[in-house]
């Protein structure tokens, strides 16, 4: 097995394939996207897991990136808030949120409308209470949460038709 | 966070060879390792990434009944999983009740045994008494803040619990955690691999260094199961008290019972004295199922602000029975 203290990490954001050279293993996914990438839409909030705000898509899937070691996202897909739309056009879940004032600060908002899109693709939408919970991993300081919960629910009727 | 070095693990063999030098560190799915390194919880020197080891991430059934879960399968797809939600949902409900969705598509089962105590004294920023972080320091938490603490098991030299969900579930169902080692591997029933404070404070399971978990292993299907998650918020919260119950029925009669209790105790607490007593119990009969449930708490002790906890963990298990007993079979 082959240890290194400095890893060359090769990964695909957003559709652009990068390769970063002389990596420190200690560096996560977050810190890597915003400072050495400066994609700074994904947010640090608690850097701990328990906010929700750094949430990406890996693979497809949605996760935490404060919680992952970037060096472990070799040959890896990310999809930050950045590239979730098409170009300037916005995600539905985009503008969900604008329709349905899903916000205040907005702080949180790039990591609930990533999770919000993973959601919608799993079909956690069968009612408010299952959206609800599975967005329960979004904390949200200014409390916008019953305009979340309408805004993703529009955006599921939006995306399934 | 220390400086560490960084490699893939290939296969199971280079793995477990690596592993067993000291300071190193297994990384699954990083949920728990990257708190600790950044507290100074853990600070290991070489980190082997198993996330990615061939085999270690599928579910089958196992010929003689029962099913294996390889130990890097991420939560979320253990309890989502048909065979998981058919015959275990004692298991799929006590993951789906665990951290977050996105914690779940990285958190892997194996990686969720070896979680450690939430005390805030043992998580602090500044080092405060603790025995888990420092042998011989002392706990702050004996005469402290320690009303989410044990009510069983616990020792002046740490009161602290085990929070994990799956484990309180893998507990009550007879689960087998399949490791791997150098000098070979074991199979150790769920309900002893985490260890109480009264030998050795400072560890928190049976496992040697360089271990590693490759499955879990459940025995025949328990259709007739459930898990009930008591929080102060009514998700992405660990428990103040938990209960997995499984039974088995003839009729309205219960057969045989399992019934575990999380967050009690440094180790999912099974309610052996209940079990034999519940056996022949009519369900209907409350009373009958309360007095059985009363017998395991003769143990139970309080500590100076959780004696609401022994209440509160009575009514969950006589819940997660009845609960249990409604599930179709
Ligand atoms: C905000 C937050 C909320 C949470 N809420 C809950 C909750 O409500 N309920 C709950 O049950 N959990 C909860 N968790 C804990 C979470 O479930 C665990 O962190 C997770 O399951 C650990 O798995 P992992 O794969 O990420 O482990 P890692 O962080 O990768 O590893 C943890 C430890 O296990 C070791 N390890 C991992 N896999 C193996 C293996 N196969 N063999 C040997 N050693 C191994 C590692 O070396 C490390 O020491 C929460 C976590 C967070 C951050
Ligand atoms: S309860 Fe255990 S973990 Fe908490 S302070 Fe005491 S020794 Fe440390
Ligand atoms: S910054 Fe990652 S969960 Fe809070
Ligand atoms: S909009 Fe301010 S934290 Fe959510």
């Amino acid at each position: 097995m082959n240890f290194h203290d400095r890893h060359l990490l090769r990964l695909r954001v957003n559709g652009e394939d990068h390769s970063l050279s002389d990596l420190d293993p200690r560096v996560t996914l977050l810190d890597l996207l915003r400072e050495r990438l400066h994609l700074t839409g994904t947010k640090k909030g608690c850097n701990f897991g328990e906010c929700g705000a750094c949430t990406v898509h890996l693979d497809g899937r949605r996760v935490n990136a404060c919680m992952i070691l970037a060096v472990s996202c070799e040959g890896r897909e990310v999809t930050t808030i950045e590239g979730l739309g098409n170009g300037d056009a916005l995600h539905p879940v985009q503008q969900a949120f604008i329709d349905h004032d899903g916000f205040q600060c907005g702080f949180c908002t790039p990591g609930q409308v990533m999770s919000a899109a993973a959601l919608i693709e799993e079909g956690h939408t069968g009612s408010d209470a299952e959206i609800r919970e599975w967005m329960s991993g979004n904390l949200c300081r200014c409390s916008a949460y019953p305009q979340i919960v309408e805004a993703v629910r529009a955006a599921a009727g939006r995306v399934s038709q | 966070m220390t400086p560490f070095v960084y490699a893939r693990a290939d296969s199971l063999g280079d793995t477990i060879a690596a592993g067993a030098a000291p300071d190193s560190a297994f990384l699954a799915g990083g949920t728990e390792l990257l708190n600790w390194l950044r507290l100074g919880i853990a600070e290991p020197t070489r980190i082997i990434d198993i996330s990615r080891l061939d085999g270690l991430d599928q579910i089958e059934a196992l010929p003689g009944g029962g099913l294996t879960i390889g130990a890097v399968t991420h939560l979320n797809d253990v309890a989502q999983h048909a065979l998981v939600m058919r015959d275990y949902p004692v298991l799929s409900q006590a993951i789906l009740h665990a951290a977050s969705p996105q914690l779940r598509n990285l958190a892997t089962i194996g990686g969720n045994l070896l979680q450690k105590t939430r005390c805030a004294y043992f998580r602090a920023e500044e080092q405060l008494p603790c025995n888990k972080r420092q042998l011989g320091s002392g706990c702050s938490a004996l005469h402290g803040i320690n009303d989410n603490h044990a009510i069983f098991g616990w020792t002046k030299d740490c009161v602290a619990t085990q929070p994990s969900d799956p484990a309180v579930a893998l507990a009550a169902l007879d689960a087998v955690v399949v490791t791997a080692h150098r000098s070979g591997g074991r199979r150790i029933p769920a309900a002893e691999f985490h260890l109480l404070p009264d030998t050795r404070p400072e560890a928190d399971n049976v496992l040697q260094q360089g271990e590693l978990i490759t499955a879990i292993e459940l025995p025949a299907a328990a259709p007739r199961s459930a898990y009930l998650k008591v929080r102060e918020r009514e998700s992405y919260e660990y428990a103040i008290v938990s209960a997995a119950a499984v039974l088995e029925m003839d009729g309205q009669t219960i057969r045989r019972a399992a019934v575990a209790l999380g967050s009690v105790a440094l180790r999912p607490w099974r309610l052996s004295t209940a079990e034999e007593q519940l056996a022949g119990t009519e369900l209907g009969d409350r009373e009958a199922l309360s007095t059985a449930i009363e017998q395991s708490f003769a143990e139970a002790r309080p500590l100076s602000q959780n004696a609401y906890k022994i209440e509160l963990a009575k009514t969950a298990a006589l819940r997660a029975i009845e609960r249990a007993a409604r599930m179709p079979s």
